[in-house]
This record gives structure tokens, C-alpha cells and sequence, in this order.
């Protein structure tokens, strides 16, 4: 079976390996070691670094669809930021009647803006299993829609990365309405429970953290098992030379709109698991720059090896906290100077400058490739 | 000699202002008179003696007519002397002499005493103060009274404004007095005549009187007035079109400002350029800091950053081309990427260097204020000079493209660069000097939008996504699709913004680019022949 398949592979199994690796030393380290030890690790990094395995699940959608797609997109985070706002969602309903107004149905902000009854979109939320439906269905909805149009008129190449943007853009325009009903500027906040778990908890975020480094897992798996696939190779094809593959009597639209779908219903689980760790989710997510961020974690990293985007976004995730710690006017120079260095001196990312990736992986820079995406 | 000379010159000169010296002190007698008698004469005498006042013809009279209404002409009790306060908080009030308007200091409050007026003579007041405006020599504030009159006229006015009609001289004085006047006779009397007066009158006040007019009982006037009504609605009508229109050109002319740039490097040279919109900041801020450089001419240092912000662009754009650009040729996406790295840079550098607060740019005079085409629609003038601006800039653009050496270069190292190059060509000093082109048209767009938008770092974030937008609707490549696509972009967001409001307006024309790009993935003008496969 094509899920089942790369967990033969070497290199899946050291990924693997390491990922189980970490999550268990977090955990002793966390629990066995006491608060005042130097090894100690606090809940506070312990959530620090969910939020780091849920950015590498969103860098490995996107090289999904980057690195084997050769679609670059820049509306990444919209699919993150839905996914999220259906968790956020769920967590509102969650709260009860135990928010600043102590409404039971509707969350602080609708009462806060004299709304009468929830709105339509917001009915069955209160129920996890619709939630966790939606967290999937939204961001994977739009996916099929956009991609849909967009495919089907072979829209590609730069074009299809500046309309990925303006989606996001869009979006983030939309939600900062506040008649949109998700909250306005403000977004969806001050969570308590998930599951019947106490959010605030120690063992709570501990939970979270290791959900979120299992998902990265699978997720891992499923983008590798895709990528190996028959219709993986196929995938890479449309990379390298899209009307070649047409020629050859593959339906490049649906490979390429099947791809583009899972990527963003893993993107979206990403930002379901994001949005209980850092507690908050508003529109700033939906932003350009988010988006644009991402592409860099997995430039940094390597494209189309996956593996390299989980190391490129803890890499650059890891620099951002610090940088923006101890001197936070320096963080947008590093950043711009990652774009540039990375895209002139790395090509293939620290990957390829570490490991020696197989030729047949690597994007192909042949005319065929430039003639598909200028 | 000399010295009879000098004598007999100033005794010339002397007795030439003797008379003019002698006339001043009469008519100041006479003021004082006028004055006194104010002051203590009883109310229902104050009346008379106020419009001895505005019939005496003196330049002050406004002044102390105005004054009195306000409560603010007194008479110092020591010496009798008139005196305007103008300013009366705290126990000591700052005066002038109500003849000479000269400052007087101030007075402890008690030593002043008020002439006293009362309501009924404000009101008086009031009609008597637009009488001398309307009798003033200058046509200019003759003008303007008789337009603030409309509305405001009442029955004993309305006696004086026929005779003033007939007086009057000049055209549109007489018009802006007999619609005031008709405005009246609608609303109070209901006069049939005056209602064809008023059909085609834009002034809100005109329509506030035919309404009333509407609801009155003669079938006959309510049957006019409706008639009338009509035309206004249908001039009005058409004055919102004209209104639209103007905002809609004027915001998409700063979108071909913004994105006509853009339309060189990515639609001829094929540069995806994310740093674009720095550039455009870059431009904003060289208006600043000229404007810093030369303190109390904002007009001057607007004009001389039209260059300067041209050349700081350019250079700007000639060091990203020539250290990041010329290593990813044929990468388009990397170039995406990389660019999108410098306009980081670049807003942090803005942020570090100036501030992250916005700065302000002075709107020089000669651009402030409007053009008033009727009552109904005024333009403003810094939307006006940007409009014109935007087109000259389109302009010199195509002349360079089409009519220059270096536009033929460009037109052919981007249709065949080895065979461009085998022509003699030198290739890398085109794509310098076309990169520097449109990174320098983006500077120009900065000192323009610097007049009509913050400068700030995140000037330029603003505008980058709109400015790819009108480049790819307009079709990549093409100078025209550009200026069409930016109006027209511009225009439709404007006719939205009314009905669903400015960020929903925004989202729907981007949902409209995005399914626009759907049906045709090259833009409104495609290009056609070999160049445009690839």
C-alpha cells in the first residue's frame, strides 16, 4: 500500500527516528527532571515547541506542493489560518457560559457587538468531531475550488503565485471585517478548554505538544507516500515539463488539484493544533508576509526533500525567537537576507549543502521547466 | 541750497497728506458719534442708529456691527474711548480701539462696559451685516454673501433683495441673489414664479424649499414644484456620476502610477520585482526629505523631488538588479523570492534609519483646496495634479519604449536575447538600464502618492499587491493594458465602495481579478506572436 511504502524507506525511518526521539526526550526531561534543573525543560518551551513542529507540518504541505508540484504558493497560511479558526471555533464554544459576559451560547465578542443569535456558520461547532470535520473540510473547500478555476485555465508559474497571494490577502481583509463574524481584529481568543481538558494545564499542553509532533508523523508519511506513488512521479513531471506530461496523456490539472488539496488540508491541521498552543488566532495569519515566510522555511531547508522543510522551519522559527528577543529591529534584516542568500548562494537549501539528494529528486533546470513556469 | 532744497520738499510733502490727515480725524468725530449714540441709546433706538451705521458707508462699520452682535464692542469708562475685545477670558481683556484698530493692551474688566445688545437686534443684526457684504466694491465677497444668503433669506431681507438685483452688476452675483430670493418665495409663499427659478438649482437649500413646496395644498404649485424636483434629481444624478467617475480615475491613476513601473521590469524584462513597492516608498520619502532640506518651500522641494526621487529609485533599483537580480535569470520564482527579501530589508531600513512612524509630507499650496464645477461637485486639486501626473508619466514611458534607442534594445533583447546579442547589443546594460527605468518610474509614483497617502515604511506593502494585480489583468507586457487596467480597476472599486463599503469593495474586486484570470490567464491584452510563448 502506498501509505505503508515509505516507512521501508531509510531515510523516512531516520526522519522518523529523530521526530520520536525528540518528542520522548521533551517528555522525561519535562516530567522526570525537576523545575530547578538545568536540563529541565518548562512548559513554556515545551509549547514553544509544538508551535515549531506545527509550522514544519505547514513547511512540509508546502513543499508538498512546491518542491514536487513546482506550484508556488503564496496563500499557504490562508489554508493554516482556516484550519485554525475552525479549532478557534470549537475552543469559543467550548468557553460557555463562562466568559466576561457569561452567555452560554454566544462568545464574548457577538454579545459584545449586540448580536442576537449565532450565526449560521457557527451551528455545530460546540460538537469536536465537526470541528476536527471542518478543520479538514474548510481549508481542503477553498483548496478545491481555487485550484479547481485555477488549473483547469492552466493558470501557473508566477501567476498562480500572485493570485495565491491575493487570496490570502483577500481573506485577511475578510476577517478583519468584524461583520464577518470571527471576531475582527481582535480574532477568536481566550480559550479554556479542549476536550474537556483544562487548556492552562501543564499536562494539557504537554498532550498537545506530542499530538502535534504524531501529526507531523503522519503527515510526514502521507506526503511521502504520495511522492513516491505512480501519481507522485507524475507529479514531478508536471514540475519539470508541464506540457510534456499533457502530451503524454496525463490529466495534469487533477494530479496537480489532488496535490494542492491534501497540501491544504494538512496546512489546515497545522493551524488547528497552532491555534490551542499559543492560545489566540486573528487575521494577522491570513497576512502575506506569513505566507511568504513559509516558502523561505523550505527554501532554507532544501525544496522537495520534505525532510529539509520540518529542519528549515525549526531552523528559521528558532532564530526568529531569538532574534526578536534580544534585538528586535534585526529580525526583518535577518529574514530578508535569508530570502536572498538562500535563493542566490542555496538553491537546494541546506540539504542539499549537508545531504547529496538523488539526482531524480532535485528540480530539474531544464528549458522544458523554465518553458512551464515563466 | 541743498538744504532749501530739502526743506521745501518735505513742506511738499507735508502739506500733501495735511488734507487726508485733516478728512481722517472728521470721519472719526463722526465714528465717535455714531458710536456714543450706539451705546446709549435705548434698544428699540438702537435700531435706527445701527442702520445709520451701515449706511455711513465707512470700511469699519462691519467690524464694529459684528462686534456688537457679539457682545464684544465696549467702551472704556475712564475715557470714553470704543474699543473691540478680542479676547475676553480671565479678569484682564485683551482690546483694540474700535477706530483705529490699534492694540490697546489690556484692561482690567471692570474698567470696561459693554454695549449692550439683545436678541432681537442680533437677528437685525444679522440681515444688516449681509446687506454690506452685498454692497461691498469687491466682487469676489459680494459673491460669496449673496451664495451664503441662499437659505437664509426672511421677510425683511426679501424686501431689500429685489432692489439689490437690480443694482447689481455683475452675472453671477445677480443669479446666486434671485435663487436666494426664489428659494424664499417657494418656501414661504409658495410663489408659483419663482419655482421655474429654482428647477436645475443643485443647492440643497433650493431642494429643502420645493419640498416644502410639494406639500402644499395648490395641486397647480405641487405639480411645479414635483417638475422642478425631477430635473434637479436627474442633474444631481448625473453630478454623483461625474463625482464617481473622478474619484474612480483618480484612484486608478495611482494604480497605473504604482503598477506602470512594474509593467517595465515584469512585463517586458520579466523580473518578478516584490521590492516594487519599496521603491515606491523610497520615492515618498526622497519628497520628505527634501522637504527637510528646504524648510518653508514645500512647493520648490516638491518639484525638485520629482527628479531626486527618480534618481534615489533608479539607483536603488541598479544595486537590487545588479546584486541579487542578475543571478537568478530564468528563475523567475527565485527572483520572486529574493526581491521579496530586499523590500524587507529596505521597510526595516526605513524603520531603523528614519522612523517607524508615519512622516508627514507638506501639501504645497498651489495643490491644496479645489475646483468648485457647481454646488454639487468640486474637485480636488492634489487628486487633479495626480491624474495629470500619472498620464505624463504613461506618457514619457511610451516615447521612451516606442521612440528611443534603448526602447528598440529593450523590445528586442526581450524577444530574442541571443539574437539581440549577436546584433551588438550589449544585453546586460539594457537590462541595468530598463531595470533602473522602471524602478525610477516607482520612485516617481512615491513623490506622487506622498500628496495623497501617509508615508510611512509599510507605504510600499500597500500597494505591491494592486500594482501586480493591474500588471496581470492588463496583460504582462503591454503599456496600454496597464493604463486601462489600473482606471478601469480603479473605477470599479469606486462605483463598489458606495454600496458594500471600501474593504468589501476591495476583497470583491480582487475575488473579480482572481476569476478574471481564470477565464483569461494572460490579461485583458494578451501578447501575441512568439514572444508571448514561454
Amino acid at each position: 500500500m502506498w501509505l505503508t511504502r515509505p516507512l521501508a524507506e531509510r531515510s523516512t525511518r531516520t526522519f522518523l527516528g529523530v521526530l520520536f526521539a525528540a518528542l520522548v526526550i521533551v517528555t522525561v526531561l519535562h516530567v522526570f527532571t525537576p523545575q530547578d534543573s538545568a536540563l529541565h525543560v518548562s512548559a513554556y518551551t515545551v509549547t514553544l515547541l509544538g508551535k515549531y513542529l506545527c509550522y514544519a507540518l505547514l513547511a512540509v504541505a508546502v513543499d508538498l506542493v512546491w518542491g514536487y508540484l513546482g506550484i508556488l504558493s503564496l496563500g499557504h497560511g490562508a489554508f493554516f489560518a482556516l484550519g485554525g479558526y475552525a479549532m478557534g471555533m470549537y475552543l469559543m464554544r467550548q468557553i460557555g457560559d463562562r466568559g466576561t459576559y457569561g452567555d452560554p451560547v454566544l462568545p464574548d465578542f457577538m454579545v459584545f457587538l449586540n448580536w442576537q443569535e449565532l450565526p449560521w456558520y457557527w451551528l455545530g461547532f460546540d460538537m469536536a468531531w465537526f470541528a476536527f470535520a471542518m478543520v479538514l473540510l474548510a481549508p481542503g473547500l477553498l483548496a478545491l475550488v481555487f485550484g479547481f478555476l485555477a488549473f483547469r485555465s492552466r493558470v501557473t508559474g508566477v501567476y498562480l503565485s500572485i493570485i495565491t497571494q491575493a487570496l490570502t490577502f483577500a481573506l485577511m481583509l475578510a476577517f478583519f471585517r468584524n461583520e464577518m463574524g470571527f471576531g475582527g481584529n481582535n480574532g477568536l481568543t481566550d480559550f479554556r478548554d479542549i476536550l474537556g481538558f483544562n487548556l492552562r494545564t501543564d499536562a494539557t499542553r504537554l498532550g498537545l505538544f506530542l499530538a502535534t509532533g504524531v501529526a507531523l508523523a503522519i503527515g510526514f508519511v502521507i506526503c511521502r507516500g504520495i511522492v513516491t506513488s505512480k501519481l507522485g512521479r507524475v507529479a514531478v513531471a508536471c514540475r519539470d515539463a508541464e506540457a510534456r506530461t499533457r502530451f503524454l496523456g496525463y490529466r495534469v490539472e487533477r494530479v496537480q488539484l489532488f496535490v494542492f488539496v491534501i497540501s491544504a488540508m494538512l496546512a489546515g491541521v497545522a493551524g488547528a493544533l497552532y491555534v490551542p498552543q499559543v492560545g489566540i488566532i486573528n487575521p494577522s495569519e491570513f497576512s502575506p508576509l506569513f505566507s511568504i515566510e513559509i516558502v523561505v522555511w523550505v527554501a532554507l531547508g532544501g525544496r522537495a526533500t520534505l525532510y529539509g522543510a520540518v529542519i528549515g522551519a525549526v531552523l528559521v522559527n528558532y532564530a526568529k525567537t531569538v532574534l526578536t528577543g534580544v534585538m528586535p529591529d534585526a529580525w526583518l534584516f535577518a529574514l530578508g537576507g535569508l530570502f536572498v542568500l538562500v535563493t542566490v548562494f542555496l538553491p537546494k537549501g541546506i540539504a542539499g549543502l549537508v545531504f547529496k539528494p538523488k539526482k531524480a529528486a532535485a528540480p530539474a533546470n531544464n528549458p522544458d521547466s523554465q518553458e512551464a513556469t515563466v | 541750497m541743498g538744504i532749501i532744497r530739502l526743506l521745501s520738499q518735505l513742506l511738499l510733502v507735508c502739506s500733501l497728506f495735511w488734507p487726508g490727515f485733516a478728512q481722517a480725524q472728521v470721519e472719526d468725530t463722526e465714528a465717535q458719534q455714531l458710536l456714543t449714540a450706539l451705546a446709549d441709546s435705548s434698544f428699540a433706538e438702537k435700531k435706527a442708529v445701527v442702520n445709520r451705521i451701515a449706511s455711513s458707508g465707512d470700511e469699519r462699520a462691519r467690524g464694529w456691527l459684528e462686534s456688537f452682535a457679539s457682545n464684544k464692542l465696549a467702551r472704556i469708562e475712564s475715557s470714553g474711548q470704543f474699543i473691540i475685545v478680542t479676547d475676553n477670558r480671565g479678569r484682564d481683556w485683551t482690546v483694540q480701539s474700535a477706530l483705529t484698530g490699534e492694540n490697546l493692551g489690556e484692561f482690567s474688566r471692570r474698567d470696561i462696559d459693554t454695549v449692550r445688545v439683545n436678541n432681537a437686534l442680533r437677528g437685525e443684526l444679522e440681515d444688516i451685516l449681509s446687506v454690506i457684504d452685498l454692497k461691498s466694491p469687491d466682487q469676489s465677497s459680494r459673491l460669496t454673501a449673496a451664495r451664503a444668503l441662499k437659505g437664509s433669506v426672511d421677510s425683511a431681507l426679501a424686501e431689500r433683495v429685489p432692489g439689490l438685483i437690480d443694482s447689481e452688476q455683475s452675472e453671477p452675483v445677480r443669479a446666486a441673489l434671485t435663487e436666494a430670493l426664489a428659494i424664499y418665495r417657494v418656501a414661504e409663499q409658495g410663489d408659483l414664479a419663482a419655482v421655474e427659478t429654482l428647477s436645475g438649482s443643485l443647492n440643497s437649500q433650493a431642494r429643502a424649499a420645493l419640498q416644502q413646496a410639494m406639500r402644499s395644498d395648490d395641486p397647480a404649485l405641487v405639480a411645479a414644484a414635483t417638475k422642478a424636483m425631477d430635473s434637479i434629481e436627474q442633474k444631481l444624478t448625473l453630478n454623483r456620476a461625474a463625482e464617481t467617475l473622478y474619484f474612480g480615475l483618480s484612484m486608478g491613476s495611482v494604480l497605473v502610477l504604482a503598477a506602470i513601473g512594474l509593467a517595465i521590469t515584469f512585463g517586458v524584462m520579466g523580473v518578478i520585482n516584490m521590492a516594487h513597492g519599496e521603491l515606491i516608498m523610497l520615492g515618498a520619502y526622497t519628497t520628505w526629505g527634501m522637504q527637510q532640506l528646504l524648510p518653508g518651500q514645500p512647493g520648490l522641494a516638491l518639484i525638485l523631488s520629482i527628479p531626486a526621487g527618480f534618481l534615489v529609485a533608479a539607483l536603488a533599483g541598479v544595486v537590487i538588479e545588479r546584486t541579487v537580480i542578475q543571478y537568478l535569470k530564468g528563475r523567475p520564482l527565485e527572483t520572486l523570492l529574493a526581491t521579496f527579501g530586499v523590500s524587507l530589508i529596505l521597510q526595516q531600513l526605513v524603520r531603523t534609519v528614519v522612523s517607524p512612524l508615519n512622516r508627514t509630507v507638506i501639501t504645497p499650496e498651489w495643490m491644496s483646496g479645489s475646483v468648485m464645477i457647481n454646488e454639487a461637485l468640486s474637485l480636488t486639486l492634489n487628486r487633479l495634479y495626480v491624474i495629470g501626473f500619472a498620464l505624463v508619466v504613461f506618457a514619457g514611458l511610451m516615447l521612451i519604449m516606442r521612440k528611443t534607442r534603448l526602447g528598440l534594445e529593450v523590445r528586442a533583447v526581450t524577444q530574442n536575447r541571443a539574437m539581440a546579442r549577436s546584433m551588438g547589443i550589449r544585453a546586460t546594460r539594457v537590462d541595468i538600464l530598463t531595470f533602473a527605468l522602471g524602478s525610477g518610474v516607482a520612485g516617481l509614483a512615491g513623490v506622487a502618492l506622498s500628496q495623497i497617502t501617509n508615508v510611512g515604511p509599510n507605504l510600499g506593502q500597500s500597494y505591491i499587491i494592486d500594482s501586480f494585480m493591474v500588471v496581470v489583468f492588463g496583460g504582462v507586457g503591454n503599456l496600454w493594458g496597464t493604463l486601462l487596467a489600473g482606471l478601469t480597476l480603479g473605477t470599479i472599486n469606486q462605483l463598489l465602495e458606495p454600496w458594500v463599503g471600501a474593504v468589501l469593495a476591495k476583497i470583491m474586486v480582487l475575488v473579480m481579478i482572481i476569476l478574471f484570470i481564470q477565464k483569461r490567464p494572460r490579461g485583458l491584452f494578451p501578447q501575441k506572436g512568439r514572444a508571448a510563448e514561454g
